[in-house]
C-alpha cells in the first residue's frame, strides 16, 4: 500500500516544485501523403493530421486530470517537409504554402507547435532541400505554430559546410522578417548535428524516416524537483549527490513512462520513447541553472560548471534509463538562456559567456540554445558559430544544436522579449573577429576517424 | 478494481468526513482505506477508493469532488493510484 508520505512527496513535487509532463508529441509520417500536385499534397497532409491528432489535446488534458499532473504541451512532429514536398514543390513559395497548411492543421487540432518543416542534409542537399531552406524565413514569418530545423552534419557523414553557410544567411533573413517582434522567428529554427528522429521537444522535433506511421513520444521535466532534492544534501560527498540526482530522475521519468503508455493506449498509437531531458522554463524554481548553483557554483559559468553539468547530465540518464523501457530523443539537461531565469541572471552578472556555453554543450544536450546576439552579427559569423557547434557534435558522437537569435536593431546591454515559454534574453556579445574566408569555402568537412580516440 | 487516491486538505470544521463519504456513497465509490490527521488546525485526509463500480466518468467525479471541497472550505483531489505506484514502487 502506498504510504501517506509517498503521496505527499509526489503531490509536493507537482504543486510546489513544478513537476510536469512537458510535452506529449505525436510523430506522424507524411510519406504516404506525397503527391506531385501541391494542392493534393496539402489536402492529404491536412486529412492525415486531423485524423490522427484530432483527439490529441483532449486526451492529454484528460490524462492530466486522471493523474493530477499538468500535461503542459500537446504537439505534433511530422516527416521532414524537404522530403515530403520534393515531388510537388517547384519553388520556395510552394514550400511556404505547405508551411501554411501545417499551421492551419495545427490550429485546427489545437496543438501549440508543430515541428518538421525540416531538411536533413548532413551530406548533401537536394534541390528540394535547398528550396525549403531558402523558404524558411518567409515560412516562419507567415506562420505561427510551425517549427523548423535543419540537420547539417553527423558523425558518420561529416558536416555539410554549404548548408552551414546557407543557414547563417537563413537565420539572419528570418531575424529580419520578424524584427518587429525581436526576431522571434529564429526561436522556431534549430540547426542540428546528429539530430535524433524521435525528439519530442520543440523547436527541433521532426518525425524521422526511420519511424513508424505514427508514434507517441513524451518529454518529462522537473529541474525544480532535482533542485529541491539537492537542498537536503548540501555539503555531502559526490557519491551522495549523484545518488540523490539518480533517485529523483528515476521518479520523474516514471511519470513520463506512465503518461506515455496511457496516451498511447487512449489514442491507439504506439508508444515510442520517453525523453529524459531536464527542461527549464522561465518560472522561478524551474531552472537547470539553480541545480548547478545548488551543486556549489555561485552562478553557471563559474569554473567547475562544465564538470558539474557533466555530472548532472550523466546521473539524470543513469536514473532515468531504468525508469522507462524506451528512452530516446535528446535526453539530457537543456541549457537554454532565455528560458531559464538562473541562466539569464548568470549572463547579467557577467559570469556566463557564449564561449563557456559552448564548452558546456560538450557534456550535455543540446547546444547553444535560445541565445540572443547583436542584430548586426554577420551571416558568416553565425555560420562560424554553427560550424563550431556542429564539430563538437560530430567528433563527440552526440547531438548538438544551435538556436541563435540575432535581434535586429538591438545590441549588447539590451534585452529581447519573446514572452510566454520562450521568456526574455539579455543580448550576449559575440567574438567580432572575422571567419568569412573559412565559411566561404565550398563542400563539406569529412567524417571524423572512429578510432584513435583522444 | 480501479484504485484512486483522494486527498482532502483544509481548515478543520465539523462534517468534512461525512460530506466526502456521503458523496462517495451516493456515487457508488467504495472506500478501501482512510487515514486522517490534524496539524496546526489543518485537516489532512487521504483515502484509497475503488472507482470501478461508479457509473460516473473519472472527470465527473474529479469535478464534483472539487465542488464538495468548495462547500466545506477544503481542497479535494482525486488521482489514479498508478502515478504513486509508478513513482515509488519498482
Amino acid at each position: 500500500m502506498i504510504s501517506r508520505s509517498e503521496i505527499l512527496e509526489t503531490n509536493q513535487m507537482i504543486e510546489k516544485e513544478n513537476l510536469d509532463v512537458r510535452t506529449i508529441t505525436m510523430g506522424i509520417s507524411l510519406l504516404d501523403c506525397i503527391d506531385s500536385d501541391r494542392g493534393k499534397l496539402c489536402a492529404n497532409i491536412r486529412d492525415k493530421i486531423l485524423k490522427l491528432a484530432g483527439n490529441l489535446v483532449a486526451t492529454g488534458d484528460e490524462i492530466g486530470r486522471e493523474y493530477g499532473i499538468p500535461v503542459v504541451n500537446k504537439r505534433i512532429s511530422v516527416t521532414p517537409i524537404g522530403i515530403v514536398g520534393a515531388a510537388a514543390c517547384r519553388s520556395e513559395d510552394d514550400f511556404t504554402e505547405i508551411a501554411k497548411e501545417l499551421d492551419r492543421a495545427a490550429k485546427d487540432v489545437g496543438v501549440n507547435f508543430l515541428g518538421g518543416y525540416s531538411a536533413v542534409v548532413a551530406k548533401g542537399m537536394t534541390t528540394a532541400d535547398m528550396m525549403l531552406m531558402r523558404s524558411i524565413p518567409q515560412a516562419l514569418a507567415e506562420t505561427e505554430r510551425v517549427c523548423s530545423s535543419v540537420n547539417v552534419g553527423s558523425t558518420r557523414t561529416g558536416i555539410d559546410m554549404d548548408a552551414v553557410r546557407i543557414m547563417g544567411e537563413v537565420i539572419r533573413a528570418t531575424a529580419e522578417r520578424t524584427k518587429d517582434a525581436d526576431s522571434i522567428g529564429c526561436a522556431k529554427l534549430v540547426v542540428f548535428c546528429n539530430a535524433p528522429d524521435d525528439n519530442p521537444f520543440m523547436a527541433g522535433a521532426f518525425h524521422g524516416v526511420t519511424e513508424a506511421d505514427a508514434v507517441i513520444n513524451v518529454g518529462v521535466s522537473g529541474p525544480g524537483v532535482v533542485k529541491k532534492a539537492l537542498e537536503s544534501v548540501r555539503g555531502a560527498s559526490f557519491e551522495v549527490l549523484c545518488e540523490t540526482i539518480k533517485k529523483t530522475a528515476f521518479k520523474i521519468t516514471r511519470v513520463g513512462q506512465l503518461v506515455a503508455k496511457r496516451a498511447s493506449e487512449m489514442l491507439g498509437v504506439p508508444f515510442g520513447i520517453v525523453d529524459l531531458s531536464l527542461a527549464p522554463t522561465p518560472a522561478v524554481g524551474d531552472s537547470v541553472a539553480e541545480i548547478l548553483q545548488e551543486i556549489g557554483l555561485e552562478y553557471p559559468g563559474a569554473p567547475g560548471t562544465t564538470a558539474a553539468l557533466a555530472l548532472l547530465n550523466d546521473q539524470v540518464k543513469k536514473g532515468g534509463v531504468m525508469a522507462s523501457s524506451y528512452v530516446g530523443g535528446l535526453s539530457g539537461a537543456f541549457i537554454p538562456v532565455s528560458e531559464d531565469q538562473g541562466m539569464i541572471d548568470a549572463v547579467n552578472a557577467g559570469c556566463l559567456t557564449l564561449e563557456k556555453l559552448e564548452a558546456m554543450t560538450c557534456v550535455c544536450s543540446v547546444g547553444l540554445d535560445m541565445i540572443a546576439i547583436p542584430g548586426d552579427t554577420s551571416a558568416a559569423t553565425i555560420s562560424g558559430i554553427i560550424a563550431d557547434e556542429m564539430a563538437i557534435g560530430m567528433v563527440n558522437q552526440k547531438t548538438t544544436a544551435v538556436r541563435l537569435i540575432p535581434v535586429i536593431g538591438k545590441g549588447v546591454g539590451e534585452q529581447a522579449e519573446f514572452g510566454g515559454l520562450l521568456g526574455y534574453a539579455p543580448i550576449m556579445p559575440v567574438n567580432r573577429f572575422d571567419c568569412s574566408a573559412f565559411v566561404k569555402r565550398e563542400g563539406r568537412i569529412p567524417a571524423p576517424i572512429h578510432s584513435f580516440k583522444n | 478494481m480501479k484504485k484512486a487516491i483522494i486527498t482532502v486538505v483544509g481548515r478543520d470544521c465539523v462534517g468534512i468526513i461525512a460530506k466526502v463519504c456521503t458523496y462517495l456513497a451516493d456515487s457508488n465509490i467504495n472506500i478501501l482505506d482512510i487515514s486522517q490527521t490534524i496539524v496546526g488546525g489543518y485537516f489532512n485526509m487521504m483515502m484509497v477508493v475503488d472507482v470501478a463500480g461508479s457509473e460516473k466518468s473519472f472527470d465527473a467525479i474529479s469535478a464534483e469532488l472539487a465542488e464538495v471541497g468548495g462547500t466545506i472550505g477544503c481542497v479535494i483531489r482525486i488521482q489514479l493510484e498508478d502515478i504513486f505506484d509508478m513513482m515509488h514502487r519498482l
